[in-house]
C-alpha cells in the first residue's frame, strides 16, 4: 500500500471513532472540553505508535499462541510510562482525565491496530498506521470535545465567547452520547456523497 | 447501611455505563437482541466479581507491601486476562450448560474495560475487601441493567423508520443519550 493512503486513512475512511467505532469509551468520557479530548488523544497515539513499533519488531519472536498477552504487555508498560510522565509534568490533565488514561491499556483500538496491522507488516507501515490512526483519533476527539464545550460551557480551548452558562446537559454524560451521535450522521453523509 | 449506599450508587447514581462510559463497546456491541444481552451481563457480574476480588488481594498484600504501586495497570490487566481464560476452562468442565450460555462473552470481556475500571476505582476509593466485592457486584448489576433496557429500546428501534444517514449506531447513540438523561433523574438519591 501506499505510505500516504496508509497515512490518512485514519481520518475519515478508516477513522476508529466515526467509521470502526473502536475506542468509544474515552471517547465519551474524556471529551467534555477540547483540550480534555487532545489530551487523551495524543497519549493515545504515543501508545498506538510505540506499541506498533515494538510489535513489528518484535513479531517473529513471538509464538504464536501467546501473541495476545504479549501484545497486552507490552502496550501496559508504554501506558504506565505516559501514565507516570503526565501525573509528573502536567497534573492538571492527569487529573481531568483519571481513570481513563490507565484504561488506554483496554483501548479496543490499540490492541486492534496490533494485532490486525503491526503483526502482519513491516516496521515502516506500522509506525506510519499507528501515527495515521492515533492522530484520526485525536482528530475525533478533539472535533467531540469542542463541539461538547461550544455547546456546554460557551468556550473553545478554554476562551469564554459568551456570558454565562451554556446549555448544560452537552458537558453532562447524555449530552456526550447525543454529540457523538450526530457527528457520526453527519460523517455518514459526506461518505455517501462520496461514493 | 453503608452496602445500601453503594449498591443504590452504584446501580442508579452513578451508572457504570451511562454516567461513567466504561464498557461502551459491548454495550454498543451486544445489545441488538435482549437475550444476547442477559447472557453478556451475566458473564459480566462473573467476572468482575471475581476480577476484583483477586486484584484487591494482589493490590494490598503484593503491590503495597512492596512498593511497587506503579505496576498496578501491567499487573492487573494480566491477572483479569489469565482469569478470563481460567474461568472459561473451569465451566467448561463444571458447568457446560453454563458455558453454552456465557461461552462466546468470556472472551469479549478481556477487552471490556469496565472490569478493570471498576477493579481500580475500588482500589481508589479505599474499600475494604468486602464492601469492594459489594461494589462489584453492584456495579454489574447497574451494567446488566443499562445493557437489557438498552437492548429492548433497540429492538423497538429496528421497526422505526429514521433517516439512512442515521440508521444503525448514530441513533443508537441519540436513544443512549436519552436513557442517561433518563438515569440522570437518579441523582440526588443518595
Amino acid at each position: 500500500m501506499n505510505q500516504l493512503a496508509n497515512f490518512t486513512k485514519g481520518f475519515i475512511r478508516e477513522n476508529p471513532v466515526f467509521a470502526l467505532f473502536l475506542g468509544l469509551c474515552p471517547t465519551l468520557g474524556v471529551t467534555t472540553t477540547a483540550i480534555n479530548g487532545m489530551g487523551m488523544g495524543l497519549a493515545t497515539t504515543f501508545v498506538l505508535l510505540m506499541a506498533n513499533i515494538v510489535v513489528a519488531l518484535i513479531k517473529d519472536f513471538i509464538p504464536d499462541k501467546v501473541r495476545i498477552p504479549s501484545f497486552i504487555v507490552i502496550i501496559a508498560s508504554f501506558v504506565t510510562i505516559v501514565e507516570l510522565t503526565m501525573q509528573a509534568y502536567l497534573p492538571s490533565l492527569f487529573d481531568a482525565l483519571g481513570l481513563f488514561i490507565p484504561l488506554i491499556v483496554v483501548n479496543c483500538l490499540v490492541l486492534g491496530r496490533a494485532e490486525a496491522f503491526a503483526s502482519k507488516n513491516n516496521l515502516l507501515s506500522s509506525a506510519i498506521d499507528g501515527l495515521g490512526m492515533g492522530l484520526g483519533f485525536t482528530f475525533a476527539l478533539t472535533l467531540l470535545g469542542a463541539v461538547r464545550e461550544i455547546l456546554g460551557s460557551g468556550s473553545i480551548f478554554g476562551l469564554k465567547f459568551i456570558e454565562g452558562d451554556g446549555i448544560l446537559i452537552f458537558v453532562l454524560s447524555p449530552g456526550a452520547f447525543i454529540a457523538l451521535g450526530y457527528l457520526i450522521m453527519i460523517m455518514n453523509k459526506f461518505k455517501k456523497k462520496e461514493a | 447501611m453503608e452496602y445500601i449506599i453503594i449498591i443504590i450508587s452504584a446501580i442508579f447514581v452513578n451508572n457504570i455505563v451511562l454516567n461513567k462510559f466504561l464498557g461502551i463497546c459491548p454495550f454498543i456491541g451486544v445489545s441488538g437482541k435482549i437475550e444476547t444481552s442477559i447472557g453478556m451481563s451475566g458473564a459480566v457480574l462473573f467476572v468482575m466479581t471475581i476480577a476484583t476480588l483477586v486484584t484487591y488481594l494482589i493490590q494490598n498484600y503484593v503491590l503495597i507491601p512492596f512498593g511497587i504501586g506503579f505496576m498496578q495497570t501491567i499487573t492487573f490487566i494480566l491477572v483479569i486476562a489469565s482469569l478470563v481464560q481460567l474461568v472459561e476452562i473451569i465451566l467448561k468442565k463444571v458447568s457446560p450448560s453454563l458455558y453454552q450460555a456465557l461461552g462466546i462473552f468470556l472472551p469479549l470481556i478481556t477487552t471490556n474495560c469496565a472490569v478493570l475500571g471498576v477493579a481500580i476505582m475500588a482500589g481508589q476509593q479505599d474499600l475494604n475487601l468486602m464492601e469492594s466485592i459489594v461494589f462489584a457486584i453492584a456495579n454489574s448489576i447497574g451494567f446488566g441493567l443499562a445493557l437489557i433496557t438498552f437492548a429492548g429500546l433497540r429492538e423497538h428501534l429496528e421497526l422505526a423508520d429514521v433517516p439512512a444517514a442515521m440508521k444503525g449506531v448514530p441513533v443508537a447513540f441519540v436513544v443512549a443519550g436519552l436513557l442517561a438523561m433518563a438515569f440522570m433523574g437518579f441523582a440526588g438519591l443518595v
